[in-house]
């Protein structure tokens, strides 16, 4: 087990010779992407031309299937198979698994007559083309047996019980601290059902060859979907080939295997072709996860001088019947502000909606929404910024857990942030700037989101052209890890970037967790950066053992790699002239990482301010945004461009979360009404105005080798609450149930005449 | 039921289900991956292609209604080796995280870019009648139906305005 202590030594990506770590390089693949030649899953070359898949989903939200009758659609046009639970293909029953290592175990499909949301899977199709398929699906016929299910979570919060080995968490004596406290806040937060809405839905082309079966699909966990698939169709992973090289965005929303990917091997099976299937898009919003409704009380309490003496944060949400997830929207807390009497904790309500799971920053996202506007009242009842509150209650050690913090500069991001924005400009009272129509407010919020290191491995050969490939079990799902990884490489190694090959998504590389939890980059590029390292260890011996090269003899700890060259002082030969002289064959090594034990003795976050102004109609009640910074501390930065881009893509989720993202229930169906892209509403161009974000120097000597952290999740954390105080800054409206549609704004300005 | 395209330059003679959108036919029968479905409801903007030099929503249009027009996608915009204008600035200015919507980003803002310089008015032009000027509220105004879900628009604006900047 490694040590953090080995991770505070120089090497080649914090000394950066070569300039490459953290220089704004162009994709990797942007190229590809940017001519629209990167095949994704549902577009990659198949041995043949694929049959098509379509699925018909449950029109219910629980029962059972009473009769199902596919005989007109076995008649229809082009068809070349009908499934529904009465001939599907036996699959191993769910939850199983056959090889106790498995990461993911057996999820079958039409695997009975039971119906357990509304979407789930009930009638596979496959035909000729897409055209026959789906009009194959809309004739299977199918009556239900409805029975009733719970739905409404907010008529359901009675129902909610404390997690599954879970408890809470009590420090000091909360209920006399806030009892005591001469100023106190205590109100309760809602934020709705949000969707991942990936450009990509998501699609799998599905071929066998013997007993081995090949599957393209668009995962973010590589081995996670081999798993799931070979489980489910009980065969062992070693037959299953997974490979996900572009991912037309994921977010958390697949880090699972679904239906697409069970069905189109099973079809390509029982057809002796490749099948191919995507979701359409209102099957993504019910077949697939989403991110679960919160609702969260906050009470705090405070001295005159605006210490808090009482903090509890406690979160209410939900998840499927028979797939438990408890969306942790209180944990981002434990680590925040200090307090010293506390009670944080979670209750779930069991549900019969589809699947809840995680979406970008689960916790955070919505969990911050509740405590950074709470600041922001409490702030006005103490007569305090809400900048100076947070820095008086800034913590010396992890409040929680009296940690260390591995690195903290939130008071800094929150210091620049203000000064940058032009914080000053704010008036302390509400509703005091108007520009014509428009009353303009400004907001702020603090963002916090933990950092992960999960183990992995790569592997790294360089060939006898000098090309250097880097392999590794890894997903790219927009967030820059082909371009990081070539980065890290070529940094290693001491090689411009044009040396470097990066190969991904693929289920025979040395396996890495994947894409989530803002783990990738660290993850992955630790792996990457050991796997470099072995090999100039290779290339160093190579070398100095070699008569033939001008560093025989060493001193090989004198070896030094810049500019393609393997060098002692003045003696050096690139590369290329060695490998082609003395392994012709190519030299392959692998790399791993895995989590340092002492790396537990500190508490270690990212973290970040946001700063937002809005403007809102005060006839219609329309909020428009018209600034919005942040500025953020996330270790040491791999490439400018791609991570502040997720960074500020980040924050523009903030702002969907804010002014228009959440799914409505039906009762009558518990299906979502806006199930499409024209009511489920992501922000748009037009939405966005003058968003900008800087990051400031850093680097964790206690997160990684190379010091860095993820960025994906961070930029949301925190932002939609900042444009929720900017809201209350411009109107006097407090409101606390997300989105601040219209309708919402509007009722609150009536409410205080405005 | 036969119908004859010209795709980026080629004439194409297709003999397909009268169901088929002409994004389908892209995609599935001429091998065109570059033209994205995102939603097949003309609410992402994925599949944006140029027809007779206007952008529509491949997904909402059926290929026999395209007999005799002019079809560019992506793909007869640029190559690796040689790319347009708008696809270099999407690549120097990041415009883009997981590449899915960009190819409908792109063919959206050429297809925008000649709306401009012919003078279409917007939404939030004070004076319709004026000459179009492409500032960062008009190319936001006029890219709206290209949903970027990475949200990489502070990006892809930077990007266009470059292109913009360029020709004025």
């Amino acid at each position: 087990m490694s040590s953090v202590k080995d991770w505070a030594a120089p090497n080649p990506i914090t000394e950066n010779r070569g300039g490459l770590i953290g220089k704004g390089v162009d994709r990797y693949e942007g190229r590809l992407k940017v001519t629209g030649s990167a095949p994704y899953a549902y577009e990659v070359d198949a041995p043949s031309r694929p049959a098509i898949g379509y699925m018909a989903t449950a029109a219910i939200a629980k029962g059972r299937i009473a009769r199902i009758d596919t005989k007109a659609a076995e008649a229809s046009p082009g068809v070349l198979l009908v499934w529904s639970h009465l001939n599907a293909p036996a699959q191993a029953p769910r939850g199983t698994r056959a090889n106790p290592r498995s990461q993911r175990p057996s999820n079958p499909v039409l695997a009975s007559d039971r119906i357990e949301n509304f979407g789930q899977t009930v009638a596979f199709v496959v035909a000729d083309t897409f055209e026959n398929a789906r009009a194959a699906a809309n004739l299977v016929e199918i009556e239900y047996a409805a029975e009733p299910g719970v739905v409404d979570f907010v008529a359901s919060l009675d129902q909610a019980d404390q997690p599954p080995g879970e408890e809470d968490v009590h420090i000091g004596d909360f209920p006399a601290a806030y009892a005591a406290a001469p100023v106190s806040v205590d109100e309760t937060y809602e934020s709705p059902i949000q969707n991942h809405v990936q450009m990509e839905p998501c699609a799998t082309t599905a071929w066998w060859d013997g007993d081995k079966v090949t599957v393209h699909t668009s995962i973010q966990m590589v081995k996670g979907g081999q798993h799931a698939l070979a489980e489910t169709l009980a065969i062992p992973s070693a037959d299953v080939h997974l490979l996900t090289r572009y991912i037309g965005g994921g977010f958390g929303g697949k880090g699972q295997a679904y239906d697409d990917l069970i069905l189109a091997a099973l079809g390509a099976r029982a057809l002796g072709r490749p099948v191919k299937l995507a979701y359409t898009r209102q099957q993504m919003f019910h077949g697939t996860i989403h991110r679960p409704a919160v609702s969260m009380r906050v009470r705090l309490g405070a001295q005159p001088d605006g210490r808090l003496t009482a903090f509890a944060v406690e979160a209410t949400t939900h998840c499927a019947r028979n797939a438990i997830f408890t969306e942790h929207a209180a944990n981002f807390s434990r680590n925040l502000y200090a307090a010293p009497n506390r009670l944080t904790g979670h209750r779930l309500v069991k549900m019969d909606l589809p699947g809840a799971g995680p979406m970008r920053a689960p916790g955070e996202a919505p969990g911050m929404l509740s405590l950074e506007c709470a600041m922001d009242e409490l702030a006005e009842k103490l007569g305090l910024d809400p900048i100076e509150l947070r820095i008086r209650n800034e913590p010396e050690v992890d409040p929680e857990t009296g940690k260390p913090f591995s690195v903290r500069q939130l008071v800094r991001c929150m210091r620049e942030g203000a000064a940058h924005f032009g914080w000053e400009r704010r008036k302390a009272q509400p509703r005091q700037v108007r520009d014509g129509r428009w009353l303009v407010g400004m907001g702020m919020a603090a963002a916090i989101r933990g950092n992960f290191l999960l183990p992995a491995k790569a592997g790294v050969r360089i060939d006898a052209d000098g090309i250097i490939t880097l392999r590794q079990g890894m997903t790219d799902i927009g967030t820059g890890t082909y371009t990081i990884l070539a980065q890290i490489a070529a940094e290693t190694m001491g090689v411009p970037m044009e040396q470097v090959k990066v190969e991904m998504g693929d289920s025979d590389f040395p396996p890495a967790p994947g894409s989530g939890g803002q783990f990738g980059a660290a993850t992955a590029g630790s792996a990457a950066y050991d796997a470099g390292m072995n090999l100039r260890k290779a290339l160093t011996e190579l070398a100095v053992g070699d008569p033939n090269s001008p560093l025989y003899g060493g001193p090989a700890e004198y070896v030094t790699f810049e500019n393609g060259n393997i060098a002692i002082e003045n003696r050096s030969e690139t590369l290329a002239a060695l490998v082609a002289r003395a392994a012709p064959e190519g030299v392959y090594v692998e790399g791993s990482i895995s989590p340092a034990a002492d790396a537990r003795d500190y508490s270690q976050h990212t973290y970040g301010a946001h700063f937002a102004e809005v403007g809102v109609d005060v006839v219609t009640g329309e909020v428009r945004m018209r600034k919005m910074f942040g500025v953020f501390a996330a270790g040491r930065i791999l490439n400018a461009k791609t991570a502040k881009s997720q960074i500020t893509g980040g924050m523009i989720w903030g702002v969907g979360t804010a002014l228009t993202e959440s799914n409505v229930v039906d009762p009558r169906y518990g299906s979502f009404i806006n199930q499409d892209m024209a009511g489920y509403l992501v922000p748009a161009h037009a939405d966005i105005v003058d968003l900008d974000a800087v990051f400031l120097d850093e680097a964790d000597d206690k997160a990684n080798p190379m010091g860095i952290k993820g960025v994906g999740e961070l930029g949301i954390c925190g932002a939609g609450a900042a444009v929720a105080n900017a809201i209350y800054n411009a109107t006097g409206v407090r409101l606390r149930d997300y989105p601040m549609t219209p309708e919402k704004v509007l009722a609150g300005m009536l409410a205080v005449g405005l | 039921m036969k119908t004859t395209i010209t795709v980026n330059g080629q004439a194409r003679t297709l003999d397909v289900d009268s169901r088929t959108t002409l994004l389908d036919a892209l995609r599935e029968h001429l091998g065109l991956i570059g033209s994205k479905k995102g939603c097949d409801h003309g609410q992402c903007g994925a599949c944006t292609v140029l027809v007779n030099g206007a952008r529509i929503n491949s997904c909402l249009s059926l290929l026999v209604m395209h007999d005799g027009d002019q079809v560019t996608t992506i793909e007869g915009l640029g190559t690796a080796e040689n790319l347009h204008p708008v696809q270099q600035a999407f690549l120097e200015n990041d415009a883009f995280q997981c590449g899915y919507c960009t190819p409908g980003q792109i063919c959206s803002a050429v297809g925008m870019l000649q709306e401009a310089a012919d003078g279409w008015p917007s939404q939030v032009m004070e004076d319709v009648a004026a000459l179009v000027d492409l500032t960062e509220a008009e190319i936001r105004e006029r890219m709206s139906g290209n949903i970027c879900r990475c949200s990489a628009y502070p990006q892809i604006v930077a990007a266009i305005r470059s292109v913009a900047g360029d020709a004025a």
